[in-house]
């Protein structure tokens, strides 16, 4: 066993310099990108370890995208797409109605198959009819509801990447997860309510006459809206209501752009231009309709009703009651696009960076006085070996930096923990193993061969013991989530470089040193 | 020369002769831990109820009960509001809201607009009651599957009944943990779910090293009563259990101490388990050994003293 070959050490002390190849990006905290440590940088093969969202500050959001919403206004347009078709070719019906989860009506006689047939193929693939004598049932097949679902989630993580990082500069972390969630993880967040308001609306845009053949305040009196039109509520709490006309004029997929200003009265405004289709259609509509009121609608609410004074074409401008700020964020999300889906936040963790800072701060000065504690302790019980196994230690923390680094694993607050515990647990081989060297040497062996026989003997107990404790850490590996992941992994980590450290480093120490001195005695 | 022993080197204490005192003593824990577990219950944190926990930083020294008064103007239920690390810090806990998850964001909002400028949110974490409830079924999975895992792995490298023995030590372990958590209503979190598992394979750790011993001295001892054997091999392991429970308690002292708030009742849980789990490694899980008939293997002799050329 003391005879450790030189392809050994050789082995020991490159991994001990790739550990501390990777773990040197570390000193410099945060200043990557720094230009006076950026010389040293290149030569080096790893970067700094990924500090989680808990270290660094930032938010992480678990959303759910509101399938049944989409479901039930799908099945809504298929109710109308249907009553188009069977006006066009002169079907009778009746109890034509869309539930969330189907279309139900009944014919009035049995009609052409063919006819039917072909009406019921526009609908998409995504859709199935069903029909019991006249009364029929169009709803989602199985696959057609994964598909909604594939199409909405997926686009629904563009719109979210649109939103929160316009410029493509801040590495948001956007993920599906499941049949209908969406995972994010932004860091460096100030204002973590701002991301809430960025994906609170689904900021679908619509331009809508307002019918003026009756008030709101009438309809609401009656309960009767003329036929074609809804009552909409304004957004500002308090105002009048309008009567608005169902069909849709211009919409925001027919918006190019749109930017944050001042109308001519100097109040804060969204000013948009509109594509080539979409001016050619506003300029119809406003040209036919000059001295009506043309609804602003932002997700079913009238933001503003102005009266048409003169045809506009391509650009064109929305006032209401917005703070600077407001008309920013909504110039913002009316860029990105219409969500497909509202969004649920299910699950939010948000830290400031304050208080990230603050907890590195108390992790590094606990990891420090965790050391010098255990430093004192160890040289105090084993003298000499304990300076080697203090020696070891210090590879060891090297090593589980390097690691971390070069895994480019997550480092959170308990992953910290994780460090400090290892430290007092990667003494244990260590103990293990000088315990065994006492007993062989009260066993009247000499030093070499009771430092032998110490080793062999306690190399499966460190194998049994240090493997049970990997298995805890796996389960909390597979079904923790965020910060207790970093800290499995911190933990594995350090299961594996304390079993190393211990088994060779260590003995690297003590066989140069039995080589060096060929000690006849040994106090341990 | 000075070396620091705790544990002198000629110890031979009867560890098994106060066995019945030992076995009624954590009989008794883990009966009155499932007894406040289900009598008194856990302090369920927002991790697996749901709900909100804001943490919040003053520019002065906060008064809690004018920020409770006003807080609790906002009608949005059970509220509680303690300094957490300074006096300049709070944290603000509240309960899951009626309605859906909207409401939940709203009362966020209502929170902070309350607190007003002054304050610096530090921290926001909000759990809906959906995802509470699977990270409940994921950490109690956690543990379960850990704690299956281990057994198999004993059964492989030992015999059955040191499986057992080790599995009713852990069972052990975790539940007086989690008694000690329905006692002191210290918050049980995602963060506690981790510092069981550790505290399991930190236990299992010092279980291990016993048992290796014990099977050790079952070969080398062959003539020897067995619980002479037991004995012996736990006098012979608790300098290193010592020494090791003692490092790993300095590392975790200097976390309680320096590591800030939010890590102290992580630490606290797990010097808590490191005690205990020293413990059950000697009195539970040896003790529960010593009732059976152990397997005395054939082979290798290591009965034999050192030979003459190793001298």
């Amino acid at each position: 066993m003391l005879q450790f070959e030189g392809w050994k050490k050789t082995v020991v002390l490159f991994v001990i310099l790739l550990g501390c190849a990777y773990a040197v990006p570390n000193l410099f905290n945060g200043s990557r990108s720094d230009q006076s440590t950026a010389g040293v940088m290149r030569f080096l093969p790893g970067e700094a370890i990924n500090l989680g969202l808990d270290l660094q500050g930032g938010s992480h959001l678990l959303l759910r995208a509101d399938l049944p919403a989409v479901r039930e206004e799908r099945l809504e347009g298929i109710a109308e797409q249907l009553r188009l078709s069977f006006r066009d070719e002169k079907i009778r019906f009746k109890g034509l109605k869309a539930s969330p989860k189907a279309v139900t009506f009944t014919l009035r006689k049995t009609e052409n198959e063919t006819t039917l047939q072909n009406i019921f193929k526009e609908l998409g693939r995504e859709f199935q009819v069903i029909n019991e004598a006249l009364t029929y049932n169009v709803s989602f097949s199985e696959a057609g509801l994964q598909l909604m679902a594939d199409n909405t989630v997926e686009q629904a993580i563009e719109i979210i990447r649109r939103r929160l990082d316009p410029d493509g500069t801040k590495e948001p972390i956007i993920q599906r997860q499941g049949r209908d969630r969406v995972l994010i993880q932004l860091p460096g967040i100030d204002d973590p309510e701002r991301i809430k308001r960025l994906l609170g609306q689904t900021a679908r845009l619509t331009f809508q006459l307002v019918d003026t053949r009756t008030t709101a305040d009438e309809a609401k009196r009656t309960g009767r809206v003329p036929p074609g039109s809804q009552l909409l509520e304004s957004v500002n709490k308090g105002e009048a209501s309008y009567i608005v006309e169902k069909r849709v004029m211009v919409s925001g997929e027919m918006l190019d752009n749109a930017s944050a200003g001042f109308d001519q009265n100097g109040r804060p405004s969204v000013n948009f231009q509109l594509n080539a289709a979409g001016g050619r259609k506003f300029g119809r509509v406003t040209a036919e309709n000059i001295g009506r009121p043309f609804a602003i609608i932002l997700d079913g609410k009238v933001v503003s009703a102005p009266v048409i004074q003169a045809q506009i074409f391509t650009n064109g401008q929305i006032t209401g009651t917005f703070t600077v700020e407001e008309t920013q964020e909504l110039s913002l999300i009316l860029r990105a696009g219409a969500l497909p889906a509202p969004l649920i936040v299910l699950e939010e963790r948000s830290v400031g960076p304050g208080l990230g800072a603050d907890s590195i701060a108390a992790g590094q000065i606990a990891a420090v006085v965790g050391m010098i504690l255990v430093i004192i302790y160890m040289v105090a019980s084993y003298g000499l070996f304990g300076i080697f196994a203090v020696g070891a230690l210090f590879v060891n923390i090297i090593l589980i930096l390097g690691a971390l680094s070069a895994l480019q694993a997550t480092l959170t607050l308990p992953g910290i923990a994780g460090i400090v515990l290892t430290m007092g647990m990667a003494v244990d081989s260590n103990v293990l193993i000088f315990e065994r060297v006492r007993e062989e040497l009260r066993a009247g062996r000499k030093v070499r061969a009771a430092i032998e026989a110490g080793y062999k003997r306690a190399i499966s107990t460190i194998i049994d013991s240090n493997l049970t404790t990997l298995f805890a850490a796996l389960f909390l590996f597979i079904f923790g989530t965020g910060p207790i992941k970093g800290f499995a992994v911190t933990l594995s980590l350090g299961i594996l470089t304390s079993m190393f450290t211990a088994i060779m480093v260590t003995r690297l120490f003590i066989v140069l040193w039995t080589d060096a001195k060929k000690p006849k005695g040994l106090v341990l | 020369m000075f070396r620091l022993k705790l544990v002198p080197d000629s110890l031979a204490f009867d560890f098994l002769r106060h066995m019945r005192l030992t076995a009624a003593f954590s009989a008794m824990l883990a009966l009155v831990s499932i007894g406040l577990f289900f009598g008194k219950g856990l302090n369920l944190g927002i991790d697996f109820r749901g709900g909100i926990l804001i943490e919040a930083q003053s520019q002065n020294a906060v008064e809690v009960a004018k920020i409770r008064s006003d807080l609790s103007r906002l009608s949005l239920g059970d509220i509680s509001i303690q300094s957490f690390g300074s006096k300049r810090d709070i944290l603000i806990r509240v309960q899951r809201q009626e309605g859906d998850e909207t409401a939940q964001i709203a009362a966020i909002q209502r929170i902070t607009e309350t607190l007003g400028e002054n304050f610096d949110i530090r921290r926001t974490e909000f759990v809906g009651p959906t995802i509470g409830a699977e990270l409940a079924e994921k950490g109690m999975l956690a543990v379960g599957c850990a704690l299956l895992a281990i057994m198999i792995y004993i059964w492989f490298r030992f015999e059955w009944q040191f499986s057992i023995a080790a599995v009713i030590a852990l069972g052990h372990d975790v539940i007086s943990t989690v008694g000690l958590f329905a006692l002191a209503s210290f918050e049980f979190n995602l963060a506690t779910v981790a510092a069981i598992l550790t505290i399991a394979g930190y236990s299992i750790n010092d279980t291990v090293v016993v048992f290796d011993r014990v099977r050790e001295n079952l070969r080398k001892y062959k003539s020897w009563d067995q619980a002479k054997i037991l004995n012996k091999s736990l006098n012979e392991t608790l300098s290193r259990t010592v020494m090791t429970s003692v490092t790993t308690s300095l590392a975790l002292l200097a976390i309680i101490i320096f590591g800030g708030a939010v890590l102290r009742d992580f630490a606290l849980a797990m010097l808590w388990g490191v005690t205990i789990g020293t413990y059950s490694s000697i009195f539970v899980a040896v003790g529960v050994i010593s009732r059976f008939d152990l397997k005395r293997s054939d082979d290798e002799d290591n009965s034999a003293p050192v030979p003459e050329y190793e001298r």
